[in-house]
């Protein structure tokens, strides 16, 4: 359960990082702004209160980690990593520019706090297991959380990685599904239909968990869950694009190129958000 | 070095694979052995017993397994993986490339039953292109081992060397040509026979003993030719190749690989650039595989000692 003061902190983490993502979109003109947006809360709760991490030591090996298999969501962790100190806030505007640290996708060998290089699909989900099942070799007590987008689940390789979790009890690796409903072509329904995500995964033999993956309370919940030997699976019923009516409205809004103007209405909107709470 | 190269078979490739393995995961906490599905094939499947944490098999799921490895590098272990050759490189490459080499990770990857030796398992099981999939990953490693004592001395090296490491190797046995326990070094061939300098056969793996065969039958028509076992395709010993090329003139090149991006390939690359040299190739001519007993698909593909003799004597024909 969240105190009131936690709830508005993470409120607040939460437009931030939408506000640093819009300003690396605007920087560069262009980026995924649909996904980044959608899991924006969910990083908020795990970069807010759930994960160890050490901004002044990156690669601290009892730290918690983050893979975002789903690595053109980029944008919004290095927004949440900027806001925790693990770099300037300024460089977040570096986004694709000629040699910089911060690509669409995430490379874990540029981004400090970026654990996994991801981007072509279905493959952070196995290179996660191994992350976690290396912890749990070296003896190590910390958690690998996973995000995984709901059209990347097309791919055959998230099953396999699946089967492996839950069969092998890598029960120090959290599972979250990025269910924003929609995919580059457009809703998953008219391409790829995934039907009942939960379903899917609880057969998996994953103690699966269906939220709203926008709610800060309903997350917070099911990250604090202990695992037992099942591991846990949360489906994050979230929206493409929340937190920007604009971009909510858009039917296409994986990859959006817009102009400066726009931008600034998005940043306008949630900075006003912002500023309510106080 | 001692050669000990008598035409005898060398012991079984799988039995120094489950020995060193085990053995691997005994002397060093970090190795993790992968698999999928195949542990019984090379006698490891007594390391899950021995050391259930570390010795993983994977199920049927390569692409999985060398996604795994990426993450147990990133969490500092030292993964070893193996499967067939086919699924160790094609299946699971888009993996190896990017959540291994790309994004910096470490992994051993062991293909057994390279190109012919697949036999039975016939063309489905093949590969005759898994070193041309691995040569085109940047700074990735190429083994075709000769025998089971390159085979335990780099494999045992791989362990430690970052990055992308690809060993190809039978199952069954080659060969004997190297003393045991003798060590030997990444980027350097051996020059395994030195009779002369009318032309100097490059090859690996399967194809090594075949070459020694080959410069003995043609020592009775008194050509005299320089044998060099490039078990390490990748890097490839470019002082070696440059060397051979100037003291003899004409080389040739002997794989059991498709003649696209393998030895073939990575001789004619550096020459190309360095050396322009008369070059002959013994390999795959840019086919699929089929089934049979081994032998007869070296006859079938043309990977013999006979071959050889006469792409030895094309070469020297075709030096000015």
């Amino acid at each position: 359960m969240l105190s009131s003061d936690k709830r508005k902190e993470l409120q607040k983490f939460a437009l931030q990082i939408r506000i640093g993502a819009v300003e690396a979109f605007k920087a560069r003109g262009f980026g995924h702004v649909g996904g980044s947006l959608s899991i924006a809360d969910a990083l908020a709760v795990l970069y807010g209160d759930i994960m160890k991490v050490d901004p002044a030591n990156p690669k601290w090996e009892d730290r918690d980690k983050l893979v975002c298999s789903k690595g053109h969501a980029g944008p919004a962790i290095y927004a949440a990593l900027a806001l925790k100190g693990f770099f300037p806030y300024e460089d977040l505007k570096t986004l694709n520019q000629p040699g910089t640290r911060f690509p669409s996708h995430c490379d874990r060998n540029k981004t400090p706090g970026i654990d996994m290089t991801t981007g072509s699909l279905g493959q952070g989900t196995s290179q996660a297991v191994g992350l976690a099942m290396g912890d749990k070799i070296k003896g190590r007590k910390c958690r690998t959380f996973l995000i995984v987008g709901d059209g990347e689940s097309n791919e055959g390789q998230v099953w396999e990685a699946a089967m492996f979790t839950a069969a092998k009890k890598v029960n120090n690796l959290v599972w979250l599904i990025d269910y924003n409903k929609k995919q580059l072509d457009g809703y998953t329904e008219d391409i790829m239909d995934m039907g009942d995500m939960r379903a899917k995964f609880e057969a998996f033999g994953f103690e699966a968990l269906s939220i709203d993956g926008n709610d800060l309370e309903q997350l917070y919940d099911a990250l604090t869950k202990e695992a037992g030997d099942k591991p846990i699976a949360v489906i994050l019923n979230t929206v493409k694009g929340k937190g920007v009516q604009e971009v909510e409205d858009t039917v296409s809004n994986h990859s959006m190129t817009m102009t400066e103007e726009v931008y600034d209405r998005w940043l306008s909107e949630l900075r006003a958000e912002l500023e309510a709470l106080g | 070095m001692k050669i000990v190269y008598n035409g005898e078979n060398d012991g079984a490739f799988k039995d120094t694979l489950g020995a060193t393995i085990a053995g691997l995961l005994e002397a060093d906490k970090d190795v993790v052995y992968l698999d999928a599905d195949l542990m019984s094939c090379i006698g490891t499947a007594k390391c899950v017993k021995s050391h259930p944490d570390r010795a993983i098999n994977c199920g049927i799921a390569e692409a999985n397994m060398a996604g795994i490895a990426a993450g147990l590098s990133a969490a500092g272990l030292k993964p070893i993986m193996h499967t067939f050759g086919p699924f160790a490189s094609r299946r699971c490459y888009d993996q190896i490339f990017l959540s291994g080499g790309y994004a910096g990770n470490s992994v051993t990857v062991i293909g057994t039953d390279p190109g012919v030796c697949a036999a039975f398992n016939g063309g489905t099981h093949m590969p005759f292109e898994d070193m041309a999939l691995y040569r085109a990953i940047p700074g990735a490693y190429v083994f075709d081992v000769t025998d089971t004592v390159v085979l335990e001395d780099i494999l045992t090296q791989c362990k430690d060397i970052p990055g992308i490491k690809y060993i190809r190797v039978g199952r069954k046995s080659y060969k004997k040509m190297y003393e045991k326990g003798s060590t030997f070094t990444v980027g350097k061939g051996i020059t395994v026979k030195e009779e002369g300098k009318d032309c100097a056969i490059i090859a690996c793996g399967l194809m090594v003993a075949k070459a020694v065969e080959a410069a003995e039958i043609l020592a009775k028509d008194g050509i005299r030719v320089t044998v060099i076992d490039m078990f390490t395709v990748k890097p490839l010993d470019e002082e070696l190749v440059l060397k051979a090329a100037s003291e003899t003139g004409a080389l040739v090149t002997a794989e059991n690989h498709n003649k696209i991006g393998g030895l073939y390939s990575a001789v004619s690359e550096l020459l190309a650039g360095k050396a322009p040299t008369p070059i002959e190739y013994v390999a795959i001519e840019d086919e699929f595989g089929e089934v049979g007993p081994q032998d007869y698909l070296e006859q079938r593909f043309d990977l013999t000692a006979e071959h050889i003799v006469r792409k030895v004597k094309a070469a020297i024909a075709r030096k000015k």
